[in-house]
């Protein structure tokens, strides 16, 4: 993965300079968020339910038998706006979008489609790679509003159901905005954007260099996928460390 | 789009010493050779003589380690000049873009660059369609062709950017014979039709006596012979005799 980090830069910098010519692929730009959304958002929504009933379930009795029982809201609301609605949904995206992104750009690769673009002068950049960063920037920083409030919705239904907690429906929420600010959740928004550059970038990238067959296309697949997740986790690190403290 | 268009002549092509290796392995070993502006040149050659890597850099896709380009004598060193000469290249495969449908494939020059309104683009669609008896296909997808008609539309869709040279790679591979002489008769149309230059590559004898003006053989990266059809055929090289006149052993 390292030693394609010059070309992956490269390949985002002249994605930027084509950034002017964007309006000319607004239907393109269309039609993959629209894949990107719709093939995403029952996933999301069930994911993340389960992630906010989850952390709700391992950390809520802890805070109830300590008399913490006020914190629980806030600690789910926290845990899933800055850190893992972002991560997990990036993750998701990664493995449903990113390996599609790889497989459509390197079967057109292996296939001479690119280089029919190209005899055409029309710059796969442009063509293929711009429609996807654009949407996939749009799309899933949405994905990861629609994921906070779902995954918030998810840690309050079991602090309500839950016997060890039965915290109620509305103390759960109150006790949530008293600790998450709007800009936890923008920190959150802000970081699953950088995520999807990272998708977008690495994925189109390991499909433009895809060599070989059917399996030159399945292993670029598999390093999409993988390099993405292991950015995102790096990336996650840096940003909350540096930039999101 | 520029304003010589709608004139379709043929261009001439110059290659000077042009050499190319991959991975130590020398592909192509400095070939020369000269298409005249409206003929039809084949350049034939056995699997892995690098027939198909020649065509690649004339059409830009990759880049010699040495020698030179020339179009209507112009060195082909920048994108500048590429851009000047409309070149079309129509790929063994077909290359059509699967996710769109014939009509989309054959128009989408004309609709990314935008020179021409949706319209006229439709109009110049079905007309180069009808040109290559494709006229029906206009809503397929490229996986409901068949081999022939994936070509048929390939060259639709070169036949669009109206191009003074098309470069033609292994055209008639993978066809039955009819389909294979209704593309070789569709090279000769063109070339009578609209004076493109013609070049062919391709290991079939037929197809390259039956519609070239003249013929190159290359054998292991070289250009071994260069001629009228004829003029090859008698050449006197064990090499190109083996390759032209490979037959099987049945009655011997």
């Amino acid at each position: 993965m390292f030693e394609n980090i010059g070309e992956i830069i490269l390949l985002f910098w002249r994605t930027l300079l084509t950034l002017p010519q964007t309006w000319r692929q607004r239907d393109k730009v269309f039609d993959q968020f629209f894949e990107i959304g719709n093939a995403s958002l029952l996933m999301v929504c069930v994911l993340s339910f389960f992630i906010g009933a989850v952390i709700a379930l391992q950390t809520g009795p802890i805070l109830v038998e300590r008399s913490l029982a006020s914190a629980v809201g806030g600690v789910v609301g926290i845990a899933i706006a800055k850190e893992l609605a972002p991560v997990m949904m990036a993750i998701l995206i990664a493995g449903r979008i990113g390996s599609a992104m790889a497989a459509e750009i390197g079967s057109m690769r292996v296939y001479q489609e690119i280089d029919a673009l190209r005899t055409m002068n029309i710059n796969p950049i442009h063509y293929l790679v711009l429609p996807r960063i654009l949407a996939i920037s749009v799309a899933l920083p949405m994905l990861v509003v629609f994921s906070v409030l779902v995954g918030w919705f998810g840690g309050a239904v079991v602090a309500d159901m839950n016997h060890r907690m039965e915290i109620p429906f509305r103390v759960f929420f109150a006790d949530l905005r008293d600790i998450v600010e709007l800009k936890d959740v923008a920190n959150g928004v802000f970081k699953s954007f950088c995520f999807a550059i990272i998708i977008g970038v690495v994925s189109c990238h390991q499909g433009l260099v895809t060599i070989g067959g059917p399996r030159g296309i399945g292993r670029s697949v598999t390093k999409a996928v993988v390099n993405s997740i292991v950015l995102i986790v790096i990336f996650d690190y840096i940003l909350t460390r540096f930039l999101l403290k | 789009m520029s304003e010589n268009q709608n004139n379709s002549s043929g261009v001439g092509l110059v290659v000077r010493g042009l050499r190319k290796s991959f991975g130590g392995q020398d592909v192509l070993k400095g070939v020369d050779l000269e298409v005249k502006p409206g003929e039809i040149f084949v350049i034939m050659g056995p699997s892995g003589s690098g027939k198909s890597v020649l065509l690649k850099h004339l059409i830009g896709l990759e880049e010699p380690d040495a020698g030179e380009i020339f179009i209507n004598g112009e060195p082909l060193t920048t994108p500048e000049i590429a851009a000047k000469y409309r070149m079309a290249l129509v790929f063994q495969s077909g290359a059509l873009l699967n996710s769109l449908t014939v009509g989309e494939n054959v128009g989408l020059y004309l609709t990314e660059h935008r020179w021409k309104p949706a319209d006229e683009i439709k109009k110049i669609v079905e007309e180069k369609l009808t040109d290559v008896g494709l006229k029906d296909a206009v809503n397929k997808m490229p996986n409901e062709l068949s081999g022939g008609m994936k070509k048929r539309a390939a060259i639709a869709r070169a036949l669009v950017i109206e191009p003074q040279l098309i470069l033609y790679d292994e055209p008639t591979s993978e066809l039955d014979p009819v389909s294979a002489v209704v593309i070789g008769d569709e090279i000769l149309d063109l070339n009578h039709r609209i004076h493109v230059t013609s070049l062919v590559v391709s290991h079939d004898r037929d197809l390259a006596f039956g519609i070239a003006d003249r013929i190159a053989v290359i054998i292991d990266g070289e250009i071994v012979t260069v001629g009228t059809p004829d003029e090859v055929k008698n050449f006197n090289d064990p090499r190109v005799k083996g390759f032209l006149h490979a037959d099987f052993k049945r009655d011997k």
